[in-house]
């Protein structure tokens, strides 16, 4: 069986895999993956169990929370986060507001993935990340595979994960996670690395352990560049809540992607926006309290 | 003589990806430069013996490039070496295991840096104590030595600043702090006064000389400043490409310089400033003069034997007369004059 199909080769056309060959080929992986997920499927969806538990109480923890008490929550959180009373008013405000133009479940629902899933990146992407500044090599395995996370289009690894998991939370979960985590492993590895040298060089000549030195060096001068991958990771993980509605999350994506199928424009627009203003107060709260983290650094020379 | 505390000998340090394997190239006498075209590695240390003692503070001098910070960071192993023996009080520390390692380094040297390396996210109480946490001291108790230390240094009331808030003097203060709060036997310094403007760095120079009159503690210290190495350094050791090319006392260095490098050194200091009596006395007929003693350097005995208006100074030692100096020596010897170029001059 050639490889290349000679007679077709023009100008024009370059030397190509004899058809059958090629569709040999693809049926093979498709039928090969088939098979693991046939032998697997279950497996695989038996160990997610418990976060698919986990995701199911807290998003019916938010949605059952009476509304007031969310309200006291977010301001809270917003307040802990930036320091300001605008910051505070302006969430609560985009709350009401959410509430009133009835998307609060929804809302919710999106709380709900969105939380989850930056704390899991966080829990994962973090001890990545330093394993990534502890040694070239790692980091030379690890950043072709964040570069392919980053830009595949994540249609595309839906496919696996759907015929792996099915629909649902869980995928939907995972689709959310491959596309968020990236920032915060590569600015962990970045805040690390960018630790002053002398700095380290202190910490091993008064006798720092390995981690003695990460604990209390490593990372907490590392920790604004975390912080932002943190920021991002948020960021991104919203960004997927359209395309996590597809393979079946609740949320702010599914009326979207109802509004897209039949035209409904107000429904999109309004859930769209709802999705943005969560964003904003996200970005600005988190940003506010990743700028707190470097107060120390107030009036230092040129910064 | 003050006992033997730290004994560097034979030590070679070449940087590459396997420098072990150029070593006997280096001992027949390949050159930095060869070595670095032919072979692509650096030299950075070769043949390093060096004795220092207890209680003294040695200076090792050079030009950025010569190798001095290397050879620090061998002392506490930040760099291992490619060949040679350090032993620090009878132990050598490159057999030390990594967690004998962390107790010399925790209990027995400390280090100020050339550029403070304080922990911009600590305050200076907790830049203090840092040293004394990492050898499990409780928190209180090292809070308490960490503010008689910052006391000491001058930084009292700044304990809850932060690093970034300081000038570099009061930074270098915090860090001379933190290593002091150790109590380590040896202090390391790297090049711990250079990025001092002038009068900080004197200010700072006799900080460290006050400190060490009561602490006695043996300091290595690093600069690439001929005045202050005079002024702090009881032996000092010079460094060019890696080699040691003169060891001795400041008066050494300055009157009997090994080489051309040395000597270009010692060519714009104030020598007046360096030399004393003792260095230049010499038998000669009695002449009528003023007693000083003999650790008096040139340019207090000159203003001394003017104001006197005598034409002589007796040198005295512990009371006794060991010789005498003029003022045409002094004069002589101020001015750079080499042997035998003055009738009277008969140091060299």
């Amino acid at each position: 069986m050639a490889l290349i199909d000679w007679s077709k080769i023009t100008l024009t056309d370059p030397p190509q895999m004899p058809r059958e060959v090629l569709r040999e080929l693809k049926k093979g992986i498709d039928g090969t993956f088939r098979e693991f997920s046939r032998g697997y499927g279950e497996a695989i969806e038996n160990f997610f169990h418990p976060l698919l538990m986990f995701l199911k109480w807290f998003q019916d923890l938010l949605i059952e929370t009476p509304w007031p008490l969310i309200l006291v929550i977010l301001g809270a959180l917003s307040w802990w986060g930036s320091r300001s009373w605008k910051m505070v008013v302006g969430t609560v405000v985009a709350f009401l507001f959410i509430g009133w133009l009835d998307m609060w479940e929804d809302t919710m629902a999106t709380l709900a993935i969105v939380s989850v899933a930056t704390l899991l990146c966080i829990a994962i992407g973090i001890p990545i990340g330093i394993l990534m500044a502890r040694s070239d090599r790692v980091q030379a395995m690890i950043l072709p595979v964040l570069d392919i996370m980053q830009t595949i289009p994540s249609f595309v690894y839906l496919i696996p994960v759907v015929m792996l998991l099915g629909i649902g939370k869980v995928p939907g979960l995972l689709a959310v996670m491959i596309y968020a985590v990236p920032p915060i492993v590569r600015l962990t590895n970045l805040g690390i690395r960018l630790v002053d040298k002398e700095v380290l060089e202190a910490a091993d000549a008064f006798g720092s352990s390995y981690w003695q030195k990460l604990f209390q060096v490593q990372i907490p001068l590392a920790l604004p560049n975390i912080f932002a991958g943190v920021n991002q990771t948020i960021m991104m993980a919203l960004s997927m809540v359209v395309i996590a509605a597809m393979i079946g999350v609740p949320g702010l994506g599914v009326p979207v992607l109802r509004a897209v199928s039949n035209q409904y424009l107000a429904l999109g627009v309004m859930n769209g926006l709802a999705i943005v203003a969560i964003a904003i107060i996200f970005d600005r709260v988190s940003q506010a309290f990743g700028k707190r983290l470097q107060k120390h650094r107030e009036g230092e020379h040129g910064a | 003589m003050p006992d033997l505390k730290i004994k560097i000998s034979d030590l070679y340090k070449i940087f590459g990806s396997n420098g072990a394997a150029h070593i006997d190239k280096v001992r027949d006498g390949v050159g930095k430069t060869e070595l670095l075209e032919k072979h692509g590695h650096v030299l950075g240390l070769q043949n390093i013996n060096i004795d220092i003692f207890a209680g003294r503070i040695q200076v090792i001098m050079g030009l950025s490039g010569s190798g001095k910070s290397t050879l620090i960071r061998h002392i506490n192993r930040l760099i291992e070496p490619t060949t040679g023996q350090i032993m620090i009080d009878g132990k050598d520390v490159l057999s030390m295991s990594a967690s004998e390692l962390l107790h010399f380094r925790r209990f027995d040297a400390s280090m100020v840096f050339q550029k403070f390396a304080l922990l911009p996210h600590r305050t200076v109480l907790a830049n203090t104590t840092y040293g004394l946490s990492m050898q499990g001291i409780e928190q209180s108790e090292a809070e308490k030595r960490a503010s008689h230390w910052l006391e000491r240094v001058g930084l009292a009331g700044f304990e809850d600043r932060f690093p970034a808030q300081l000038s570099g003097g009061m930074q270098q203060r915090v860090g001379l702090a933190r290593a002091l709060a150790t109590d380590a036997d040896i202090l390391l310094m790297d090049e711990a006064f250079s990025a001092l403007d002038p009068l900080i760095r004197a200010d700072m120079q006799g900080i460290l000389l006050d400190l060490q009159s009561e602490l006695h503690k043996t300091i290595v210290f690093i600069t690439h400043d001929l005045d202050e190495a005079l002024r702090i350094g009881d032996d000092i050791a010079i460094l060019r490409d890696g080699n040691l090319v003169q060891q001795g006392s400041s008066q050494d260095i300055v009157l009997n310089p090994a080489d051309d490098y040395v000597a270009d050194f010692t060519k714009d200091i104030n020598r007046a400033r360096v030399l004393t009596l003792g260095t230049l006395s010499h038998q000669k007929p009695s002449v009528d003069g003023i007693a000083l003693d003999s650790a008096l350097t040139l340019e207090q005995a000159m203003n001394d034997l003017a104001a006197s208006e005598k034409e002589a100074i007796t040198v005295t030692k512990d009371g006794q007369m060991i010789g005498q100096v003029t003022m045409r020596d002094m004069i002589y010897a101020a001015s750079r004059v080499k042997a035998g170029d003055g009738d009277t001059v008969t140091y060299r």
